[in-house]
Protein backbone atom coordinates (compact mmCIF):
# COMPACT_ATOMS: atom_id res chain seq x y z
CA UNK A 1 0.00 0.00 0.00
CA UNK A 2 1.45 3.40 -0.95
CA UNK A 3 -0.12 6.57 0.72
CA UNK A 4 0.16 9.91 -1.83
CA UNK A 5 -0.01 13.30 -0.28
CA UNK A 6 -1.22 15.29 -3.34
CA UNK A 7 -0.77 18.84 -2.09
CA UNK A 8 -3.55 21.01 -4.78
CA UNK A 9 -5.14 24.48 -5.63
CA UNK A 10 -8.04 23.36 -2.97
CA UNK A 11 -6.63 21.33 -0.61
CA UNK A 12 -4.55 18.60 0.60
CA UNK A 13 -5.46 15.04 -0.72
CA UNK A 14 -4.74 11.65 0.87
CA UNK A 15 -4.89 8.63 -1.33
CA UNK A 16 -4.28 4.87 -0.70
CA UNK A 17 -3.74 2.06 -2.87
CA UNK A 18 -1.34 0.40 -5.40
CA UNK A 19 -0.84 0.94 -8.51
CA UNK A 20 -2.11 -2.79 -9.37
CA UNK A 21 -5.22 -2.83 -7.57
CA UNK A 22 -5.82 1.65 -7.80
CA UNK A 23 -6.07 4.13 -5.39
CA UNK A 24 -8.73 5.90 -3.21
CA UNK A 25 -9.21 9.36 -1.32
CA UNK A 26 -8.82 8.38 2.23
CA UNK A 27 -8.82 12.45 3.29
CA UNK A 28 -8.86 15.80 2.47
CA UNK A 29 -7.65 18.64 4.60
CA UNK A 30 -7.71 22.49 4.13
CA UNK A 31 -9.97 22.46 2.15
CA UNK A 32 -10.59 25.23 -0.36
CA UNK A 33 -7.11 26.71 0.57
CA UNK A 34 -3.92 26.00 -1.39
CA UNK A 35 -1.23 23.35 -0.36
CA UNK A 36 1.35 24.07 -2.01
CA UNK A 37 3.45 21.04 -0.69
CA UNK A 38 3.24 17.86 1.32
CA UNK A 39 5.01 15.17 2.96
CA UNK A 40 5.21 12.52 5.56
CA UNK A 41 8.37 12.87 7.59
CA UNK A 42 9.72 10.15 8.05
CA UNK A 43 11.06 10.04 11.70
CA UNK A 44 8.43 10.99 13.26
CA UNK A 45 5.96 10.07 11.32
CA UNK A 46 3.51 13.31 11.14
CA UNK A 47 2.47 14.86 8.00
CA UNK A 48 3.47 18.21 7.10
CA UNK A 49 1.63 20.55 4.91
CA UNK A 50 2.40 24.01 3.56
CA UNK A 51 -0.03 26.01 3.05
CA UNK A 52 -0.14 29.51 1.75
CA UNK A 53 -3.92 31.40 2.09
CA UNK A 54 -3.67 34.27 -0.52
CA UNK A 55 -5.28 36.02 2.87
CA UNK A 56 -3.45 34.87 5.78
CA UNK A 57 0.43 34.32 4.33
CA UNK A 58 2.27 31.00 3.68
CA UNK A 59 2.00 28.83 7.28
CA UNK A 60 3.03 25.18 7.74
CA UNK A 61 0.96 22.73 9.72
CA UNK A 62 1.66 19.36 11.09
CA UNK A 63 -0.19 16.14 12.09
CA UNK A 64 0.09 12.67 13.36
CA UNK A 65 -2.99 11.95 11.48
CA UNK A 66 -4.34 14.08 8.16
CA UNK A 67 -7.86 13.40 8.67
CA UNK A 68 -7.28 14.51 12.20
CA UNK A 69 -6.51 17.97 14.15
CA UNK A 70 -3.79 19.68 12.86
CA UNK A 71 -1.15 22.12 14.59
CA UNK A 72 0.52 25.06 13.46
CA UNK A 73 4.07 25.30 13.28
CA UNK A 74 6.39 27.87 14.88
CA UNK A 75 8.96 30.18 13.69
CA UNK A 76 8.09 29.99 9.81
CA UNK A 77 8.89 33.70 9.51
CA UNK A 78 11.52 35.78 8.50
CA UNK A 79 12.79 38.68 11.18
CA UNK A 80 10.29 41.04 12.37
CA UNK A 81 10.30 44.43 11.04
CA UNK A 82 12.93 43.75 8.29
CA UNK A 83 12.55 44.50 4.62
CA UNK A 84 11.07 41.20 3.41
CA UNK A 85 7.90 38.96 4.44
CA UNK A 86 7.88 34.89 3.56
CA UNK A 87 5.78 34.76 0.45
CA UNK A 88 5.59 31.13 0.19
CA UNK A 89 6.69 27.72 0.83
CA UNK A 90 8.18 25.58 -1.75
CA UNK A 91 9.93 21.96 -0.44
CA UNK A 92 10.19 20.21 3.05
CA UNK A 93 12.74 17.87 2.67
CA UNK A 94 14.02 15.16 5.71
CA UNK A 95 17.74 15.29 6.25
CA UNK A 96 20.61 13.15 8.24
CA UNK A 97 19.54 12.66 12.03
CA UNK A 98 16.31 13.63 11.90
CA UNK A 99 16.50 17.15 10.83
CA UNK A 100 14.41 18.63 8.32
CA UNK A 101 14.60 21.75 6.10
CA UNK A 102 12.41 23.71 4.29
CA UNK A 103 12.38 26.08 1.49
CA UNK A 104 10.42 29.06 0.24
CA UNK A 105 10.29 32.46 -1.18
CA UNK A 106 12.14 34.87 -1.14
CA UNK A 107 15.13 32.12 -1.17
CA UNK A 108 15.40 30.97 2.72
CA UNK A 109 15.99 27.55 3.94
CA UNK A 110 14.60 26.98 7.52
CA UNK A 111 15.61 23.98 9.92
CA UNK A 112 13.57 21.66 12.47
CA UNK A 113 14.75 19.50 14.83
CA UNK A 114 11.60 18.52 16.67
CA UNK A 115 9.52 16.63 13.58
CA UNK A 116 8.60 20.14 12.11
CA UNK A 117 6.87 21.78 15.28
CA UNK A 118 9.43 24.55 15.63
CA UNK A 119 11.70 26.00 12.87
CA UNK A 120 14.80 28.61 12.62
CA UNK A 121 15.57 30.29 9.72
CA UNK A 122 19.02 29.09 8.25
CA UNK A 123 21.18 32.99 8.55
CA UNK A 124 24.37 32.27 6.68
CA UNK A 125 21.85 32.18 3.60
CA UNK A 126 19.25 34.44 4.81
CA UNK A 127 22.63 36.69 5.29
CA UNK A 128 24.39 36.21 2.20
CA UNK A 129 26.23 38.92 1.14
CA UNK A 130 25.44 38.54 -2.40
CA UNK A 131 22.00 38.04 -1.37
CA UNK A 132 21.05 41.85 -2.80
CA UNK A 133 21.88 40.82 -6.43
CA UNK A 134 19.73 37.82 -6.42
CA UNK A 135 16.37 37.94 -8.82
CA UNK A 136 13.25 35.93 -8.94
CA UNK A 137 12.46 33.38 -11.86
CA UNK A 138 8.78 33.04 -12.70
CA UNK A 139 7.64 31.86 -9.76
CA UNK A 140 9.53 34.05 -7.36
CA UNK A 141 12.75 33.48 -5.55
CA UNK A 142 11.95 30.49 -4.64
CA UNK A 143 14.70 27.78 -2.75
CA UNK A 144 12.50 24.92 -4.59
CA UNK A 145 15.45 21.66 -3.99
CA UNK A 146 16.99 20.59 -1.39
CA UNK A 147 19.33 17.63 -1.66
CA UNK A 148 21.05 16.00 1.77
CA UNK A 149 24.40 13.73 1.30
CA UNK A 150 23.43 10.45 2.80
CA UNK A 151 25.59 9.85 6.11
CA UNK A 152 27.19 12.86 5.97
CA UNK A 153 24.86 15.49 7.52
CA UNK A 154 27.12 18.48 6.80
CA UNK A 155 26.92 18.12 3.49
CA UNK A 156 23.96 19.66 1.56
CA UNK A 157 22.68 21.29 -1.97
CA UNK A 158 20.32 23.66 -3.11
CA UNK A 159 18.76 24.81 -5.66
CA UNK A 160 16.81 28.18 -6.28
CA UNK A 161 15.38 29.94 -9.18
CA UNK A 162 16.95 31.94 -10.38
CA UNK A 163 19.99 31.84 -8.40
CA UNK A 164 21.21 28.47 -9.41
CA UNK A 165 22.94 25.72 -7.16
CA UNK A 166 24.38 26.04 -3.75
CA UNK A 167 26.94 24.18 -1.60
CA UNK A 168 27.78 23.77 1.51
CA UNK A 169 29.76 21.02 3.12
CA UNK A 170 30.76 22.81 6.64
CA UNK A 171 27.03 22.09 8.50
CA UNK A 172 25.42 25.55 6.92
CA UNK A 173 28.29 27.56 7.72
CA UNK A 174 29.44 28.68 4.62
CA UNK A 175 28.24 28.60 0.84
CA UNK A 176 29.73 28.28 -2.81
CA UNK A 177 28.11 27.86 -6.29
CA UNK A 178 27.77 25.06 -8.40
CA UNK A 179 27.39 26.41 -11.66
CA UNK A 180 30.24 25.71 -14.15
CA UNK A 181 28.65 24.38 -17.21
CA UNK A 182 25.33 25.34 -16.87
CA UNK A 183 24.26 27.23 -19.96
CA UNK A 184 21.03 29.44 -19.65
CA UNK A 185 19.56 30.27 -23.21
CA UNK A 186 17.92 33.03 -21.37
CA UNK A 187 20.30 35.30 -22.15
CA UNK A 188 22.52 35.70 -25.27
CA UNK A 189 25.59 33.70 -25.87
CA UNK A 190 28.40 36.23 -24.55
CA UNK A 191 26.56 37.34 -21.94
CA UNK A 192 27.87 36.12 -18.56
CA UNK A 193 24.82 34.87 -16.44
CA UNK A 194 26.20 35.21 -12.86
CA UNK A 195 24.24 33.78 -10.94
CA UNK A 196 20.84 34.31 -13.35
CA UNK A 197 20.38 30.59 -13.30
CA UNK A 198 16.85 29.17 -13.74
CA UNK A 199 17.28 25.43 -12.15
CA UNK A 200 13.91 23.44 -12.13
CA UNK A 201 14.59 20.38 -9.66
CA UNK A 202 18.00 18.93 -7.92
CA UNK A 203 18.74 15.33 -7.25
CA UNK A 204 20.92 13.19 -5.94
CA UNK A 205 21.73 9.47 -7.00
CA UNK A 206 21.48 7.72 -3.79
CA UNK A 207 23.95 4.82 -4.38
CA UNK A 208 26.88 7.83 -6.08
CA UNK A 209 26.03 10.69 -4.29
CA UNK A 210 28.55 12.30 -6.10
CA UNK A 211 26.34 12.07 -9.05
CA UNK A 212 23.42 14.85 -9.22
CA UNK A 213 21.25 15.61 -11.78
CA UNK A 214 19.25 18.53 -12.65
CA UNK A 215 16.14 19.59 -14.61
CA UNK A 216 16.99 23.16 -15.71
CA UNK A 217 15.20 26.10 -17.36
CA UNK A 218 15.88 24.76 -21.31
CA UNK A 219 18.48 22.04 -19.99
CA UNK A 220 18.97 18.71 -18.63
CA UNK A 221 22.41 18.25 -16.75
CA UNK A 222 24.35 15.54 -14.85
CA UNK A 223 26.76 16.38 -12.31
CA UNK A 224 29.76 13.70 -11.58
CA UNK A 225 31.65 15.93 -8.98
CA UNK A 226 28.88 16.36 -6.80
CA UNK A 227 27.26 19.57 -8.43
CA UNK A 228 30.46 21.51 -8.60
CA UNK A 229 30.16 21.23 -12.67
CA UNK A 230 27.89 19.95 -15.03
CA UNK A 231 27.42 18.60 -18.27
CA UNK A 232 24.34 18.87 -20.78
CA UNK A 233 22.42 15.45 -21.46
CA UNK A 234 19.12 16.93 -22.91
CA UNK A 235 20.05 15.47 -26.67
CA UNK A 236 17.32 12.69 -26.97
CA UNK A 237 14.39 14.15 -25.33
CA UNK A 238 11.96 15.94 -27.61
CA UNK A 239 12.15 19.19 -25.52
CA UNK A 240 14.38 19.82 -22.83
CA UNK A 241 12.08 21.94 -20.69
CA UNK A 242 10.03 20.84 -18.09
CA UNK A 243 10.08 21.08 -13.88
CA UNK A 244 10.15 17.68 -12.11
CA UNK A 245 12.74 15.44 -12.25
CA UNK A 246 12.71 11.33 -10.45
CA UNK A 247 15.94 9.03 -9.76
CA UNK A 248 15.38 5.30 -9.13
CA UNK A 249 17.72 5.25 -5.83
CA UNK A 250 18.80 1.60 -7.02
CA UNK A 251 20.37 2.94 -9.67
CA UNK A 252 22.66 6.01 -9.92
CA UNK A 253 22.57 6.09 -14.13
CA UNK A 254 18.96 6.65 -13.92
CA UNK A 255 16.60 9.97 -14.35
CA UNK A 256 12.96 10.05 -15.51
CA UNK A 257 11.42 13.38 -16.85
CA UNK A 258 8.60 14.64 -18.22
CA UNK A 259 9.46 17.12 -20.76
CA UNK A 260 6.76 20.08 -21.45
CA UNK A 261 6.79 21.81 -25.18
CA UNK A 262 9.03 25.02 -24.30
CA UNK A 263 9.60 27.82 -22.00
CA UNK A 264 6.69 29.44 -23.85
CA UNK A 265 4.11 26.51 -24.13
CA UNK A 266 4.48 24.53 -20.94
CA UNK A 267 2.48 21.54 -21.97
CA UNK A 268 3.29 18.08 -22.60
CA UNK A 269 4.68 18.07 -26.65
CA UNK A 270 2.69 17.11 -29.34
CA UNK A 271 -0.73 16.64 -27.20
CA UNK A 272 1.17 13.24 -25.90
CA UNK A 273 1.85 12.76 -21.90
CA UNK A 274 5.15 11.12 -21.71
CA UNK A 275 7.95 10.35 -19.11
CA UNK A 276 11.25 9.79 -20.51
CA UNK A 277 13.46 7.48 -19.09
CA UNK A 278 17.64 7.28 -18.94
CA UNK A 279 19.30 4.17 -17.32
CA UNK A 280 22.67 5.02 -18.70
CA UNK A 281 22.99 8.79 -17.14
CA UNK A 282 21.47 10.61 -20.18
CA UNK A 283 23.40 9.11 -23.14
CA UNK A 284 20.13 7.96 -24.43
CA UNK A 285 16.55 8.84 -23.12
CA UNK A 286 13.58 6.64 -23.95
CA UNK A 287 9.61 7.97 -24.00
CA UNK A 288 7.52 5.98 -21.25
CA UNK A 289 3.87 6.31 -21.82
CA UNK A 290 2.18 3.03 -22.18
CA UNK A 291 -1.44 3.90 -20.57
CA UNK A 292 -0.63 7.69 -20.57
CA UNK A 293 -3.02 10.06 -22.28
CA UNK A 294 -1.59 10.16 -25.86
CA UNK A 295 -4.18 12.59 -28.15
CA UNK A 296 -4.82 15.98 -27.12
CA UNK A 297 -3.57 15.99 -23.75
CA UNK A 298 -2.33 19.20 -23.00
CA UNK A 299 -1.14 18.67 -19.32
CA UNK A 300 1.06 20.96 -17.21
CA UNK A 301 3.19 19.07 -14.72
CA UNK A 302 4.79 21.80 -11.61
CA UNK A 303 8.02 21.71 -10.11
CA UNK A 304 7.08 19.22 -6.99
CA UNK A 305 4.01 16.83 -8.70
CA UNK A 306 6.18 13.66 -9.33
CA UNK A 307 7.74 11.50 -6.95
CA UNK A 308 8.81 7.81 -6.57
CA UNK A 309 8.16 4.93 -4.17
CA UNK A 310 10.64 1.58 -4.09
CA UNK A 311 13.40 1.28 -6.37
CA UNK A 312 14.67 -1.32 -9.13
CA UNK A 313 12.10 -2.89 -10.73
CA UNK A 314 9.20 -2.76 -8.08
CA UNK A 315 9.99 1.03 -8.43
CA UNK A 316 6.46 3.32 -8.16
CA UNK A 317 6.05 6.60 -9.84
CA UNK A 318 3.49 9.06 -9.73
CA UNK A 319 2.87 12.67 -11.36
CA UNK A 320 -0.24 14.68 -11.45
CA UNK A 321 -0.71 17.67 -13.31
CA UNK A 322 -2.52 20.83 -13.05
CA UNK A 323 -5.56 19.47 -15.22
CA UNK A 324 -6.45 17.50 -11.77
CA UNK A 325 -4.84 13.98 -13.08
CA UNK A 326 -2.77 12.19 -10.82
CA UNK A 327 -0.66 8.37 -12.87
CA UNK A 328 0.63 6.15 -11.42
CA UNK A 329 2.84 3.48 -12.47
CA UNK A 330 4.10 0.17 -10.40
CA UNK A 331 7.02 -1.10 -13.07
CA UNK A 332 8.85 1.83 -13.41
CA UNK A 333 7.92 3.31 -16.39
CA UNK A 334 6.44 0.85 -18.49
CA UNK A 335 2.70 0.87 -17.56
CA UNK A 336 0.93 3.72 -16.62
CA UNK A 337 -2.75 4.34 -15.03
CA UNK A 338 -4.66 6.82 -13.43
CA UNK A 339 -4.97 7.25 -10.04
CA UNK A 340 -7.52 10.09 -9.54
CA UNK A 341 -8.84 12.18 -12.43
CA UNK A 342 -10.49 14.58 -10.95
CA UNK A 343 -8.77 16.56 -8.56
CA UNK A 344 -8.07 20.39 -8.34
CA UNK A 345 -4.87 21.68 -10.25
CA UNK A 346 -2.05 19.06 -8.68
CA UNK A 347 0.65 21.70 -7.00
CA UNK A 348 2.88 18.76 -5.23
CA UNK A 349 2.28 14.75 -5.28
CA UNK A 350 4.43 13.05 -2.59
CA UNK A 351 4.69 9.28 -1.61
CA UNK A 352 4.56 7.78 1.80
CA UNK B 1 -7.69 51.66 31.08
CA UNK B 2 -11.50 50.21 30.59
CA UNK B 3 -12.19 48.33 27.61
CA UNK B 4 -14.82 50.43 26.39
CA UNK B 5 -12.40 53.37 25.78
CA UNK B 6 -10.61 51.41 23.35
CA UNK B 7 -11.08 50.47 19.86
CA UNK B 8 -12.89 47.39 18.78
CA UNK B 9 -11.20 45.16 16.46
CA UNK B 10 -13.86 42.96 15.03
CA UNK B 11 -13.02 39.40 13.36
CA UNK B 12 -14.38 36.44 11.24
CA UNK B 13 -13.09 32.92 10.54
CA UNK B 14 -10.96 31.67 10.47
CA UNK B 15 -9.08 34.60 12.67
CA UNK B 16 -12.21 34.97 14.99
CA UNK B 17 -10.88 30.91 15.89
CA UNK B 18 -7.44 31.82 16.04
CA UNK B 19 -8.32 34.49 18.58
CA UNK B 20 -9.92 32.01 21.27
CA UNK B 21 -13.32 32.26 19.52
CA UNK B 22 -14.19 35.65 20.17
CA UNK B 23 -15.25 38.23 17.45
CA UNK B 24 -14.89 41.26 19.25
CA UNK B 25 -11.45 42.50 21.01
CA UNK B 26 -11.13 46.02 22.70
CA UNK B 27 -7.36 46.92 22.15
CA UNK B 28 -5.16 50.14 22.75
CA UNK B 29 -3.31 52.10 19.85
CA UNK B 30 -3.64 55.26 17.59
CA UNK B 31 -3.65 53.27 14.26
CA UNK B 32 -5.33 50.54 12.60
CA UNK B 33 -1.82 49.19 12.75
CA UNK B 34 -1.23 49.67 16.50
CA UNK B 35 -4.54 47.84 17.75
CA UNK B 36 -3.85 44.85 15.15
CA UNK B 37 -0.61 44.80 16.45
CA UNK B 38 -1.53 45.20 20.29
CA UNK B 39 -4.50 41.88 18.80
CA UNK B 40 -1.61 40.04 17.59
CA UNK B 41 0.56 40.44 21.04
CA UNK B 42 -3.16 39.65 23.35
CA UNK B 43 -3.31 36.49 20.72
CA UNK B 44 -0.52 34.96 19.91
CA UNK B 45 -1.88 32.54 17.61
CA UNK B 46 -2.61 35.21 15.37
CA UNK B 47 0.75 36.43 14.68
CA UNK B 48 1.73 36.70 11.05
CA UNK B 49 -2.29 36.15 9.89
CA UNK B 50 -2.97 39.80 9.45
CA UNK B 51 0.42 41.82 9.48
CA UNK B 52 3.60 40.11 7.55
CA UNK B 53 7.05 40.32 9.41
CA UNK B 54 7.26 43.71 8.51
CA UNK B 55 3.85 44.92 10.69
CA UNK B 56 2.40 45.90 7.50
CA UNK B 57 -1.63 44.74 6.45
CA UNK B 58 -1.52 41.49 4.01
CA UNK B 59 -1.95 42.40 0.71
CA UNK B 60 -5.50 40.94 0.69
CA UNK B 61 -6.72 41.93 3.98
CA UNK B 62 -9.05 44.75 3.72
CA UNK B 63 -9.82 46.43 6.94
CA UNK B 64 -13.05 49.14 7.45
CA UNK B 65 -12.65 51.92 9.95
CA UNK B 66 -16.89 52.04 10.93
CA UNK B 67 -17.76 51.38 7.62
CA UNK B 68 -15.05 52.73 5.77
CA UNK B 69 -12.25 51.45 4.06
CA UNK B 70 -9.03 52.19 6.64
CA UNK B 71 -5.52 50.92 5.72
CA UNK B 72 -2.59 50.39 8.44
CA UNK B 73 -1.77 54.56 9.21
CA UNK B 74 -5.73 55.16 9.77
CA UNK B 75 -6.03 56.72 12.97
CA UNK B 76 -8.74 55.14 15.00
CA UNK B 77 -10.55 56.44 18.47
CA UNK B 78 -12.08 54.85 21.19
CA UNK B 79 -15.78 55.09 19.21
CA UNK B 80 -14.10 52.91 16.21
CA UNK B 81 -14.51 49.52 15.21
CA UNK B 82 -12.29 48.04 12.76
CA UNK B 83 -13.34 45.00 11.01
CA UNK B 84 -11.01 42.79 9.48
CA UNK B 85 -12.21 40.91 6.06
CA UNK B 86 -10.77 38.78 3.26
CA UNK B 87 -10.41 40.89 0.30
CA UNK B 88 -12.26 39.43 -2.77
CA UNK B 89 -8.84 40.48 -4.86
CA UNK B 90 -7.40 37.07 -2.95
CA UNK B 91 -10.10 34.33 -3.83
CA UNK B 92 -9.33 31.71 -6.61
Amino acid sequence: MTELLVGTKKGLFVLEGTPADGFEVTARAFAGEPVEYAMRDPASGRVLAAVTSAFYGPKLHYADDAGGEWAQAAGVALPEAGEQALERLWVIVAGESGRLFMGGDPGVLFESDDGGATWSLVRSLWEHPTRPDWQPGGGGLCLHSIVPWPGEPEKLALAMSAVGVWLTDDGLRTWRHGNEGIRPRYVPEDAEPGMALCVHDLHRAAARPERMFMQFHGGVYRSDDAGASWTDIGAGLPSDFGFPMVLDPADPDSAYVIPLEADMDRVTPGGQVRVYETRDAGATWSARGDGLPAEHAYLTILRQAFDRAGSGDALELYFGSTSGAVFGSGDAGRSWSAVAEHLPPVYSVRTA
Amino acid sequence: MHATTMTTVRLREPLRRLAGGRADHALEGATVADVLAALEREQPALAGWILDERGRLRRHINVYVSGERGAGDTPVGPEDRVDVLPAISGGA
